[in-house]
């Protein structure tokens, strides 16, 4: 079940979480700059396109939760396959499945379309990850979610760039 | 008709005196007025059709200066009495409110006797009042009421009533509106209203609290800035029945807050609040209101300091230093409990990470201390803690993290600034660490901000630091020679010429640094290796710096222009000369990478001398060009002499010292004559004209341009100027020097366009004509960004260049219809030219004026994104850029064409052009939805390609925009 709890009065979960450091901008090195030189899409792109990613409870990035880092992003170029593992703060986040789609529905956006998606949880540091995995692999539900328009919204409030 | 028994018709006879009273009010007498005003008193009491008119002539008889004492109040009374003012229209309303705020400005004093009752009879009037102008002039009769004292007796809380209910203010001025009321006006008039005294204190704050629990952002902004404003004038009394409540709603504000402006508005509440309760004198008998208060505060936040890792730490941080903000007497009282536990935590956590976050606080509260300046004893917190501190901020330095090391030397810097806070022994330590950091650290942010911490302290410490610092970067400095090839060595030389530079920000430390560092450029210089010009240029840009550095100091600049331009004017003519007779040594200083770097250095010497100072070196420097004086230099014996203006070609390398010459006279002050300047200027053109190699024909323009530009009106500058054409013109239809004919041409139209000069006009329709030239067009066209970007070395407002301001907008508005007209008959070959330039001319514009401009030009700029010159392509597109989110509109209309062209462009072999088409992609995103959606399916689809461009800076562009679409 996925549902936007956060908004209102309701009490947050995690009222005070563990932040983490923001990861600068990647600095554009000569080689980029340079025409001729292709780039490869590596880890640290991926990474880009998902840490700013808003959490739905907390006015704070994924990043700076520490629900996604950039060690457990592996892409392979050449094979055009993406596997994301995340974190939830705690074992019983209910907001998981949102957070799980919301990176989806942002690199099915942001990459080209020969590349295999896959997200998943870090094993090991959610109550109910089979079933969450589970529902975030099976690209029916994630379509019919995302003909829900209640729930898109949702999803593009955390993808929307932080005014 | 007055009396006639229809009150329409009674009507219209009153309105045609009212009208007629309002024209001559002036004119009437006292007993004229005391008639009319007895007339309409009793008329007040007539049928409601006729009150209108009556209250008309009320208000013209209000601005009477001849009322007699007593008229005002008995007028009021009536009007109070006899009008139920609500139920009127709004004009009639506002005629109202306008005879009040006139007797209340012209009868002051009786309108006081009324006691009270004029009070009473105000709320009654206003209470209802729905309309914004009529509330922007009742609030400003209530604030009257207020801040000129009138009797408020037992109604205080009726006027409060009256007025607090419209806050907070709820107000979007409809479309179109003529009034041009906007939400800000009524928001600033109430809060006047509310914050005009503590009388309202006790009913205002409850509300304030109650309002600061709101959902809606904008009631909460409004409260905090309200009760920002009451703390200027409320005292302990008001608020203290309130504090705690207040601080609860604040706090949970500050931490559960996701919108910085509330956070911020929440940090001034505090701080006024603070600022507020530190004000007022502390009775014996009394507690003391500040110390419970910022013991609340600390008992709520300090626990959270204990974690650094949370995220409630820097909101926790922030509150508490929003309130010892405020006084001296609340910063020690917070620092006393914090500061200890800060540097206690700091040893505690041994994670860089977490010990930057605590040293980031520490630093905080520090350099609310700078606010304060140097204070005596009492400051013991501080003093007591001074060891503590200077151990925490040095275990910073030396730690690995580069980010702990950057917030232990912004630590250092704010140390530093406290007087008397470091011992002669820790300074010396700082400038050790100062040094190392410097010179030694292998990140380059950190030795940066070294430099930078080494210069803002060196004013407070100039002996120590020319004492320690400057010989020791000295030492480095030469010590290597021995080991020359290796790159380390390279770079650490490189490291001592910025730091020499960065430190010399007092006059006593310049005399120190200055020459070693000439007499480092003169060592390099003997050297013939290839990699000397480098360090030529690195010195001479470290010289540049120091030069920026004391230009404010005229003492300092003197010395600074007197010892640095005649050693490198010596140096580099001896080295023009030495090439004569051995041509492979001393060429370094001849380059032109070289020479453009010494360019700057002088300029900058030259620019801030005052008046006399400037004449007094025109006289040794411009001889020295034209005749050869050598007397001033130092070392000036020569083997032959220096005649750069002469000709022959072994002549060459003199004449390339032109340059120098440019840096020196284009920078003189306004007012400074220069000795024999029609002959310098009869050289310069010549040579501008003659000269085979670019460069020296380059300056040579350059610098006439320059003088020209200066130049004061009449007959020489006319003759010149007529000299120059003539010597152009036919070298531009024919021949070899073409290109420096051009050259010459576009400066001098420049320094002409600059000043508004009348030949400019006939010298740009010659580029203009110039443009459809097969072979000097697109030369022309690049030579349209010269005329318009800001040039760095001459012909700019820094080097007292004759700028006026607007002179784009001139040149657009002369030129631009010409340009679309030469577009337009030219043939195919040459139209690319036309658009290049008018690319260029609308890049520099400002964009405001761009956007006015916008529809008679937008054919023309569609036309050019099919154009298949990349620089035209990048150009159009950064023009368009803005005005898609600036003229909606108008882009709008051009949709279809827009999106074909910007997808076709996101496929072009240029990375920069990609990325510009894709900048403009996600631009049109901000045109109206209805505009776009029949477009959507086909972008989104057309952007799933650049996705998997080759290049990454491409693809973030195309995230960008295709997740915006």
């Amino acid at each position: 079940m996925v549902g936007p709890g956060a908004g209102g009065g309701a009490p947050l979960e995690n009222a005070n979480p563990l932040i983490y450091r923001r990861s600068g901008e990647r600095p554009v090195t000569a080689r980029e700059e340079d025409d001729e030189l292709p780039d490869s899409i590596d880890d640290r792109e991926i990474f880009d396109l998902i840490r700013t990613i808003n959490d739905p409870e907390h006015p704070l990035t994924l990043e700076e939760l520490n629900v996604v880092e950039q060690v457990r992003v592996k892409v392979n170029d050449a094979e055009s396959t993406v596997a994301v593992e995340f974190t939830p703060t705690i074992p019983h986040c209910s907001m998981a499945t949102l957070i799980g789609l919301s990176i989806k529905v942002k690199l099915i956006r942001s990459l080209p379309e020969r590349f295999k998606l896959d997200v998943h949880i870090t094993p090991g540091t959610h109550a109910s990850e089979h079933a969450v995995n589970k529902q975030l692999a099976d690209k029916e539900r994630v379509a019919a979610a995302l003909e829900n328009s209640h729930l898109l919204e949702v999803v593009n409030q955390c993808l929307s760039a932080r005014s | 008709c007055l009396e006639n028994t229809d009150p329409r018709t009674r009507g219209r006879g009153i309105q045609l005196l009212s009208q007629v009273l309002l024209q001559c009010y002036s004119l009437l007498q006292e007993k004229e007025v005391l008639h009319l005003v007895l007339f309409y008193e009793n008329r007040l009491q007539d049928h409601h059709l006729v009150i209108p008119s009556v209250l008309q002539g009320l208000r013209a008889l209000s601005m009477c200066e001849v009322l007699s004492p007593g008229l005002a109040v008995s007028v009021l009374k009536a009007i109070f009495q006899e009008v139920h003012v609500q139920s009127l229209l709004q004009l009639d309303r506002h005629t109202v409110y306008s005879i009040i705020t006139n007797f209340m400005g012209s009868r002051e004093e009786e309108l006081k006797g009324l006691g009270a009752d004029f009070t009473f009879g105000f709320i009654q009037v206003m209470d209802g009042e729905k309309d914004p102008r009529n509330l922007l002039v009742a609030f400003q009769i209530v604030r009257d009421l207020i801040t000129k004292n009138y009797a408020l007796g037992p109604f205080v809380e009726e006027l409060f009533e009256v007025t607090s209910c419209y806050f907070p203010i709820d107000f979007t001025p409809p479309p179109n509106d003529p009034h041009g009321i906007q939400r800000e006006d009524l928001i600033l008039s109430l809060r006047a209203v509310l914050s005009s005294t503590p009388q309202f204190a006790e009913f205002l704050l409850p509300l304030l609290i109650e309002k600061m629990d709101s959902d809606l952002q904008s009631a909460k902004l409004d409260s905090l800035q309200t009760l920002t404003a009451c703390c200027a004038i409320y005292g302990q009394k008001e608020l203290q029945e309130f504090l705690p409540s207040l601080w609860s709603s604040l706090r949970r504000e500050v931490f559960q807050t996701a919108s910085e402006k509330v956070e911020t508005e929440c940090l001034t509440a505090l701080h006024a609040l603070s600022v507020c309760l530190s004000r007022s004198v502390v009775s014996s008998d009394t507690e003391d209101l500040l110390d419970s208060f910022l013991s609340n505060i600390l008992q709520d936040c300090r626990h959270h300091l204990c974690e650094p890792d949370m995220k409630l730490v820097w909101p926790s941080a922030k509150l508490l230093q929003a309130a010892a903000g405020a006084s001296l007497r609340a910063y020690n009282c917070i620092t006393r409990s914090v500061l200890p536990l800060l540097l206690e935590q700091y040893t505690k956590h041994p994670q860089s990470s977490q010990r930057r976050t605590i040293l980031e606080m520490l630093l905080g509260f520090l350099e609310l201390k700078q606010k304060w300046g140097h204070v005596e004893e009492d400051e013991s917190t501080l003093l007591s803690l001074q060891a503590p501190v200077c151990s925490v901020v040095f275990s910073a330095l030396t730690d690995p993290s580069v980010q702990l090391q950057l917030v232990g030397i912004r630590a250092l810097t704010v140390l530093g600034s406290l007087q008397g806070f470091l011992s002669p022994s820790d300074l010396e330590l700082v400038v050790d660490h100062l040094i190392r950091l410097a010179l030694h650290e292998e990140d380059s942010q950190s030795s940066k901000a070294a430099m930078e911490a080494a210069g803002s302290l060196a004013p407070i410490y100039p002996k120590v630091f020319s004492g320690r610092m400057v010989p020791r970067l000295e030492e480095e400095l030469q010590s290597g020679r021995e080991e020359e090839s290796s790159r380390d060595h390279c770079s650490l030389q490189q490291r001592c010429l910025q730091a020499l530079a960065a430190v010399s920000t007092h006059t006593s430390i310049v005399r120190d640094t200055v020459p070693v560092l000439l007499q480092h450029l003169r060592k390099v210089q003997k050297g013939s290796e290839a990699r000397n010009a480098q360090d030529v240029v690195s010195v001479c840009q470290s010289l540049h710096r120091v030069a920026l550095q004391c230009q404010q100091d005229v003492e300092g600049c003197w010395y600074y222009h007197q010892t640095v331009v005649p050693c490198l004017l010596a140096t580099a003519v001896q080295a023009a000369m030495q090439e004569s007779t051995h041509p492979l040594l001393g060429k370094v200083l001849l380059e032109e990478e070289v020479l453009a770097a010494m360019v700057p250095v002088i300029s900058a010497a030259t620019t801030h001398l005052s008046p006399e100072l400037a004449a007094q070196s025109a006289s040794h420097v411009v001889p020295l060009f034209l005749d050869g004086e050598v007397s001033f230099l130092p070392q000036n014996s020569f083997p032959c002499s220096f005649q750069p203006f002469e000709a022959g070609e072994s002549l060459e390398a003199q004449r390339r010292l032109v340059a120098l010459l440019m840096a020196f006279v284009c920078s003189l002050p306004h007012n400074v004559a220069i000795p024999q300047q029609e002959r310098l200027l009869q050289e310069l053109l010549a040579l501008s004209c003659s000269c085979n190699c670019p460069f020296t024909a380059t300056t040579a323009a350059k610098c006439f341009a320059g003088l020209v530009n200066k130049h004061p009106e009449g007959q020489q500058l006319d003759e010149i100027l007529q000299l120059a054409v003539n010597r152009m013109e036919p070298s531009l239809v024919e021949g070899p020097r073409r290109t420096q004919a051009l050259t010459l041409l576009l400066w001098v139209t420049k320094a002409l366009v600059l000043r508004y000069h009348p030949l400019s006009s006939h010298l740009t329709d010659k580029l203009l004509g110039l443009l459809g030239d097969s072979e000097l067009g697109p030369a022309v066209a690049d030579g349209f960004f010269l005329l318009m970007a800001e040039s760095p070395d001459v012909l700019h407002k820094g080097c007292h260049a004759n700028v006026r301001i607007m002179f784009r907008q001139r040149f657009f508005t002369d030129n631009v219809p010409k340009l679309v007209q030469g577009f337009h008959a030219a043939g195919p070959g040459v139209k690319a030219n036309y658009l290049k330039a008018l690319s260029h001319v609308l890049n520099h514009l400002p964009k405001p004026v761009l956007v006015t401009e916008l529809p008679t030009l937008l054919s023309l700029l569609l036309e050019a994104l099919s154009c298949s010159d990349r620089v035209v392509q990048l150009s159009t597109l950064s023009c368009l850029q803005p005005l898609l989110l600036e003229a909606p509109q108008i882009m709008s209309l051009h949709i279809d064409t827009l999106v074909t062209k910007f997808l076709g462009l996101t496929s072009s072999p240029t990375m920069a052009v990609r990325i510009a088409a894709l900048r403009c992609a996600h631009a049109l995103t901000s045109l109206p939805v209805t505009v776009l959606l029949p477009y959507k399916a086909r972008v989104i689809r057309a952007l799933a390609k650049p996705l998997d461009d080759k290049k990454r800076l491409v693809r973030k562009e195309a995230v960008a925009a295709r997740g915006e679409w």
